[in-house]
């Protein structure tokens, strides 16, 4: 499923106008996406949890020449599942 | 490190949608709610969702396998179970600080 089948679906069971249904959509993610770049986290009870985890600086290799590269440190976004979606795709009730 | 983070959850999304749509916050509560469970229905038929702009969420499967007590040193099998990827686009991964 791609966005715009999600604002299609989500217009269609809330009746609401494509239109509208979009906006919803993009300020769902939207407020998402500026909360984790802000360095916070979002919690969506039975659905997941969105944070930012950092990844520590390190000596890395070109893989190509073998030279010695300093990898600098970096944030990460990571998504940890909700039991109940980890249990959906499971096959569990 | 004690600097305390922003946790953002379904109601202050709800108040965003509130804010520029006019909806009440109620109304836009089940908006969100609605968003995420045809998220997770799609998921739960193993397929995977991909949202422009934000990330892919795509499930795939994970082979038994024999895991381990760290404790007692027992082996277990770990069942066959699906797990998500999460897969974020290009626009999260910019480096604030």
């Amino acid at each position: 499923m791609i966005k715009s089948e999600l604002i299609t679906r989500l217009a269609q069971e809330m009746h609401l106008s494509t239109q509208n249904a979009k906006v919803v959509v993009e300020t769902i993610f939207d407020e998402i996406i500026q909360t984790l770049l802000e360095g916070g986290r979002v919690e969506l009870r039975n659905f997941g949890i969105f944070s930012m985890r950092t990844r520590k600086s390190r000596m890395g290799r070109n893989p190509k020449t073998g030279e010695q590269v300093f990898v600098p440190e970096k944030r990460i976004p990571y998504f940890k599942a909700g039991k109940a979606i980890v249990n959906a795709i499971n096959g569990k009730k | 490190m004690t600097e305390k983070v922003k946790t953002l959850v379904r109601s202050d999304i709800a108040e965003a949608i509130h804010q520029e749509l006019g909806f009440s916050r109620s109304d836009a509560f089940k908006m969100i709610e609605k968003t995420f469970s045809i998220i997770a229905a799609e998921l739960a038929t193993r397929r995977s969702v991909k949202i422009s702009g934000f990330a892919s969420f795509e499930p795939y499967l994970k082979k038994e396998r024999v895991g381990r007590n760290p404790k007692t040193g027992k082996e277990y099998p770990i069942s066959q179970r699906t797990v998500l990827a999460f897969k974020p686009s290009p626009v999260l991964k910019k480096n604030k600080k």
